[in-house]
């Protein structure tokens, strides 16, 4: 397999979208997705590990022998994600204070460890690197959506807090919708959740069906 | 796979990466652990300068600090904030069980009459969104407790609404500000118990 970037690139932030196609992830994209930006604090924090720990397999793939993979990835994860907390915590803590709550969740996220398994560890670095940052991306990207989608209608606010997570400069996206005492409580609850990321795989769908629509392709459903 | 590796080598492998990922985790809390002590001794500076009004006192309350025996065997430091030789407000932490997801820390400020000086959150792991309204940065929820004491309002009214008492919930989460409404109270009722030798000057 030939590094192709362009296809990388495009495969990992929407045709296997991991929200939104492989349905992996779905824990932290149901849980941390209440607001638009705690969508984008949790997917740049999974994007910071998933990138990291994709080099890191590739860079390793060569003495992970096939049998202990799993827990050899697991070990990688776990212990990436505790350093970044750790360090963070030390020197960023200004980040920390808002970010520090997403970290940990990223262990329990399969995204990752489905990339080392299915990219990374059959994959040169520099392809894995990509991999991870634009799947992680990706993710991030539907995170956002969901969270966005959630936060107008459940509280008519978009990107609340954004100034905490991102500075006070982006105060000017902290944007109200809806009147102040607008919101329909069940899209802030996890139900709102599942049915938000439902309708958006729908819509993917319909997208994607309709592209190939255009341009004679095969099919939708793909695999990784 | 051309031949079957014997088992002792996978055990070798594995065991060579958790050596060293052990290790790296080892060097990165050593390497750490200060600045972490640091920024939450900062933290808690910050946090207690909210509860205090710098105007009621002119000493440094984190360096005039007694220690309390508490209900349950623990300790609680209390800093006081002095103006002159007489003690002006208390400030603790307290910590509220029955959080969404585990226990909330607060920090109380309490004059010397009973009445809160001040109430912030100082570590929680509520839901994002949703139980995170207890943080001032957030919403100013925990501000409306300010000026107020045990017996104003009624000890029954210091709960939920839900509960009968007189304090909102906020939508979507009663859980979180139960819990802490319920540590408020806590820390009333270890004011009420030491005021006595908390008064006390040295």
């Amino acid at each position: 397999m030939s590094a192709d970037y362009g296809q990388i690139v495009k495969d990992g932030l929407w045709k296997n979208n991991g929200v939104l196609c492989m349905m992996l992830g779905l824990c932290p994209a149901m849980a941390m997705t209440g607001t638009a930006t705690n969508g984008l604090g949790m997917g740049l924090a999974t994007t910071v590990v998933m990138a990291s720990s994709s080099l890191m397999v590739a860079l390793l793939r060569n003495y992970v022998t096939h049998e202990i993979r799993i827990p050899t990835y697991i070990l990688m994860v776990a212990t990436n994600v505790t350093v970044v907390d750790m360090v963070m915590n030390a020197w960023l803590h200004e980040l920390y204070k808002v970010l520090g709550l997403f970290i940990p969740l990223i262990v329990a996220n399969c995204l990752p460890l489905a990339r080392m398994e299915a990219f990374a560890a059959k994959e040169r670095p520099l392809p894995s690197l990509v991999d991870g940052t634009c799947v992680g991306l990706g993710f991030t990207f539907a995170l956002v959506l969901i969270g966005g989608v959630r936060e107008i209608i459940g509280q008519g606010t978009l990107f609340a807090d954004a100034a905490l997570l991102l500075g006070p400069a982006f105060k000017v996206i902290e944007l109200r919708i809806m009147p102040a005492d607008w919101g329909i409580l069940v899209m802030i609850l996890p139900p709102g959740a599942f049915l938000v990321a439902g309708l958006l795989v729908v819509a993917k769908r319909m997208i994607d069906l309709a592209a190939s629509g255009k341009t004679a392709a095969a099919g939708v459903a793909t695999s990784a | 796979m051309s031949e079957i590796r014997p088992a002792w080598l996978h055990a070798a492998i594995l065991g060579g990466f958790c050596t060293v990922f052990g290790t790296a985790l080892a060097l990165t809390d050593g390497a750490t652990r200060e600045p972490i002590r640091q920024r939450a001794l900062e933290d808690k500076m910050a946090s207690l300068a909210q509860v205090i009004p710098g105007t009621i006192h002119d000493n440094n309350p984190v360096s005039d600090s007694i220690t309390l025996p508490g209900r349950d065997g623990t300790e609680t430091v209390v800093y006081r904030a002095m103006m002159g030789n007489r003690a002006t407000g208390f400030a603790y932490e307290v910590t509220a069980p029955g959080g969404y997801s585990g226990p909330i820390k607060l920090m109380l400020g309490i004059a010397p009459d009973g009445k809160l000086l001040g109430v912030r959150v100082i570590s929680h792991k509520e839901t994002p969104g949703l139980g995170d309204k207890i943080e001032v940065a957030k919403s100013d929820w925990i501000t409306r407790f300010t000026g107020l004491g045990m017996g104003d309002p009624p000890a029954e009214k210091w709960a939920v609404r839900k509960d009968g008492g007189q304090f909102d919930q906020f939508s979507g989460a009663t859980i979180t500000p139960r819990a802490v409404i319920g540590g408020i109270r806590a820390g009333m009722e270890f004011f009420a118990a030491n005021a006595p030798r908390m008064m006390e000057t040295r």
